[in-house]
Order: structure tokens, then sequence, then C-alpha cells
């Protein structure tokens, strides 16, 4: 790797007075799954790396049953996937995290620096653009909040400033009868990137009509792609097989892929509505658990 | 500026198979890089240098990490299990028994790798199913077995401490 220097800040101001001062030279370090393997490929111009898992803001994971949860931009994988009332009241986030590479990038790897690294095949974008997700972002003009489907601007792009950094992404409370969940398509079991992935979110009412439904893919766009049409087009109705197929159709038209290595832009939308159809039939049943 | 920035050589300190270690690192040093060049600890070896085979794979603070992909200076204060704080070569642990009893190696390279996963594991869960093995090493790749006799390997030694 070309030198570097390293900065392991307690706290925002510090962190940020850094980021003003060294501009986009400096970058934040979260487990380091996507920058030190760029920045040891000379993939990454990168000067100063700033430790953020010293930032308690950062490391925070706390879930209240009225404010939903708040999961610190660098909170690994596995704190995530074995947290009990993630498990019981957002497994999207489970199916995302737990297949974020093996055990042993889960160790370290953060959902923050998924989102951060804004790649489009990133497998948490679409579960926290489907839960409806917040991130809270601070720099030198101090503190926003931008939701999660407007964050990413292009491949390796997001609306951060020089001087910015995530500190969190906020989900919202879990209502009644409600369900997500995340599926990609890969050709092998595991550790593979997302040829597509569908990321969803279903919410009904005490007679089982849905009021709320997100979809959301990976890897059909330039940046995860968020689909209001295809929830929307299911509120109001009883979540029948045709219903959901409709919504998956909706989906699939929506999307607009390339043709690369790991698949052609026909396999792509075929896929598209196979995997949104089915990850709203399992956020369903979810949602009637 | 309140924070330091550190450029050149830095001081580690860090507990490696029981024993505090000090040493200098420069920022640029992966982990994998200070455990095989500053310590001597060669038996995490460098398969691929960007996170997909796990043979660099050690346990910090409880969890198994690639080191391939963690930085020497984010080590400072931790307490890292190696290969080498496994067994020693006329104490081995049963599991090392059993990779060689099974012939779960051939040239060895991902065999460190897949030793301290494994037993990373085991800890967490001693009586795994089939499934649940091969999806916790989904990250260690081998070029050489073909997977079954390192499977054999781990489920005589589940066999052998749940028996006792
Ligand atoms: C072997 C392997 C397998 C992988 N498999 C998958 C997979 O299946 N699915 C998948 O989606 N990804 C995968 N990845 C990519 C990577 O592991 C993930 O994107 C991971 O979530 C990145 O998180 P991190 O904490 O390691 O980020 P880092 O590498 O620390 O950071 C990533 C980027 O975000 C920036 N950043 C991080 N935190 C902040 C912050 N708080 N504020 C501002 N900027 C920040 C960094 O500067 C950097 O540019 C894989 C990587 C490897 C090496
Ligand atoms: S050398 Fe670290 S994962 Fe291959
Ligand atoms: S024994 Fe050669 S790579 Fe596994």
């Amino acid at each position: 790797m070309r030198a570097i220097q390293y900065a392991a800040p307690r706290s925002l101001g510090d962190a940020v007075a850094i980021l003003q001062e060294r501009g986009n030279k400096a970058r934040i370090l979260a487990g380091g799954t996507d920058l030190i393997v760029q920045v040891g490929e000379d993939a990454r111009d990168v000067d100063v790396m700033v430790d953020g898992k010293h930032i308690p803001e950062l490391m925070e994971l706390s879930f209240d049953p009225e404010k939903g949860l708040t999961l610190g931009a660098a909170v690994p994988c596995y704190r995530i996937y074995e947290h009990p009332e993630i498990k019981k009241h957002y497994p999207g986030l489970v199916d995302s995290t737990s297949i974020i590479g093996g055990t042993g990038i889960q160790g370290r790897a953060s959902v923050g620096g998924n989102l951060c690294n804004s790649g489009p095949a990133a497998d948490s974008i679409p579960t926290l653009i489907a839960y409806g997700a917040t991130v809270r972002i601070v720099g030198a003009n101090g503190e926003r909040t931008v939701p999660v489907e407007n964050f990413c601007t292009a491949p390796g792009r997001n609306v951060l400033a020089a001087d910015e950094l995530l500190i969190s992404i906020h989900l919202p409370a879990p209502s009644a009868h409600s369900g997500a969940c995340y599926l990609r398509f890969i050709p092998r079991n595991e550790m593979d990137i997302a040829v597509v992935g569908a990321g969803v979110s279903i919410t009904l009412d005490d007679n089982g009509i849905v009021t709320a439904a997100r979809v959301a893919l990976a890897a059909v766009a330039p940046t995860p792609l968020f689909v209001p049409e295809a929830g929307d087009s299911l509120v109001g109705k009883a979540p029948t097989e045709e219903a959901i197929a409709a919504a998956a159709e909706i989906a699939k038209n929506t999307a607009r892929p390339i043709s690369d290595m790991r698949g052609t832009a026909e396999h792509r939308k075929h896929l598209v509505g196979v995997l949104t159809r089915r990850a709203l039939h399992r956020a369903l049943e979810r949602a009637r658990a | 500026m309140a924070v330091q920035i550190a450029s050149g050589k830095v001081a580690i300190s860090a507990t490696i198979n029981g024993e505090p270690q000090t040493w200098l690192s420069e920022p640029r040093e992966t982990l994998l890089e200070a455990l095989r060049d500053r310590l001597g600890l060669t038996g995490c070896k460098e398969g691929c240098s960007n996170g997909n085979c796990g043979a660099c794979n050690v346990v910090m603070d409880g969890r198994l990490v690639n080191t391939c992909c963690v930085l020497a200076v984010e080590a400072q204060e931790s307490e890292i299990t190696t290969v080498e704080g496994l067994g020693t070569p006329d104490g081995l642990i049963p599991l090392q028994k059993n990779f060689l009893e099974e012939a779960g190696l051939q040239c060895g390279v991902c065999t460190p790798g897949f030793l301290v996963a494994t037993k990373a594991l085991l800890d967490k869960n001693p009586n795994p199913t089939d499934d649940e093995i091969r999806w916790w090493l989904a990250g260690n790749l081998c070029r050489c077995t073909g997977y079954d006799k390192i499977l054999n390997a781990i489920k005589k030694t589940i066999a052998e401490t749940t028996t006792e």
C-alpha cells in the first residue's frame, strides 16, 4: 500500500476538522473492507484514513419501540444480525447483513461503509430504502438528514461533501403487521456480488389490506433504485398473488440494467420480476407472523 | 489540530496469543504484514490480499477477521489469536490432529485460516450442522482439497467432543 497517514479521533468535531483540512484526500475508515482493499490496489487516492470506530456515535446501536432503530455508521454486520431486537423487528436487515462477504468480512464491514461506498450492487441499500431509513450527516456547517433513496448519486458517489461524514442510519419504528425482506441472485451460494437484488417492505391494516409498501432494487441502475410505483400499486388492496405479480411487473419495467460479465440486461430484468415477487411474498409472511 | 495524525511508525501494543507484544508499524501496513514481517507469525497466510480467501484469518477481540483488510494500527490494544495460538507441533489441538488424519490439507496455504475460522465457530457453537459449517466457512477458499476432507476433519472433531 502507498504511504498513508492515520488518525483516530474520539469525537465528531475532531473528525470533521480533519476532513475539512484535508479535503477529499481524507477518508473515513469504518470496517475497511472496501477502503483498505481499494487503497491497497491503488484504486483510490487517499492520504489520510480517519478511523471512525473510536467515535461513540458511529458505534451506537440502539432500539426504541417508539423511535425505531439507530444504527451507528461504523457498527459491523455481526452486531446487527446477532441483535435480538433487530432479528425480531428488522429481519430484512438481517437478510442483508448476513450475506455481505463471509464471516471474517462481517466481523468488520458496516452498513455505513456499504452505503458510503455507494456501489450499485450494495446489498444493504435496497433494504434501508425499503424500511424508509434516513441518514444523519455532519459537516463543518452542522448536521442534516437525508432519506437513503436520495443518498447515492452515481456509482461510487453520494451526497456527502468533502467535509461531511455519516453519523448514523435511522430506521423508523416497526408498525404492527409489517414485514420486509431482501433477496439477491448470485450464481454461487455465497460470497459474490449481486446480479440483481430486491429489498421490499409491506404493511397491512387489521383487515389485511396493504397500507404501505416499498420496493428498491440493486444492480439494475447506476445507483440503488427506489421504485415507488411498485409499492404504491399495492396500497388499498388485498395482497393477492395477482396484486403482487403486478407490483413485480412494475419493478421489472422500471429497472434499467446494463449487460456486463455478471449478466445480460434481459436476464436482469427477468430477475427483478422474480425476486421482487418472492421478496414481497416473504415480507407478507413476516407481516402476518 | 487536536487530534494526532500519524504518518511515521507507530508503536502498537496488543495481546497476541496470550502474550503482550509491542512493535512498530507504519499506517500503511496491514495487520497481516505486521504479524508476518514484524512479529514472525508466518502462520497467517497471504492468499489474495483483498478479503476473498480467508487464508489471513485471525480472531481479533473475539471476532473472526481478515487481517489483509485491517490496518496494523487498528490493532492497538486488541487481543488477537493466530494459528500459532491454537496448538504446538508437539501438542496439536484435536482439530489440527483431525485435519492431518483426514487429509484436510494438501499445499496447506489455506489451512491456518480454516483452523482459526473453525475454532472460532466451535467456540461459539460446539455442535453446528453441515450447513452451518459450510456457511461459516464461505469466506475460506481451498484450491486443493475440494472441501469434503476439511468437512470430515471438522465433523470428526465435533463427534469426538460431543461424545466425551
Ligand atoms: C471479500 C469481500 C466480499 C464482499 N461481499 C460483499 C457483498 O456480498 N455485498 C456487498 O454489498 N458488499 C460486499 N463487499 C464490500 C464491503 O464489504 C461492503 O461494502 C461493506 O459494507 C463496507 O463496509 P466497511 O465498514 O468495511 O467500509 P469501509 O471500507 O471502511 O468504507 C467504505 C467507504 O465508505 C466510506 N465511509 C465509511 N464510513 C463512512 C462514514 N461514516 N462517513 C463517510 N464515509 C464513510 C469510506 O471512506 C470508504 O470510501 C465485500 C467485500 C469483500 C472484501
Ligand atoms: S489474504 Fe486476506 S482474505 Fe485472502
Ligand atoms: S490445501 Fe491448498 S489451498 Fe487448501
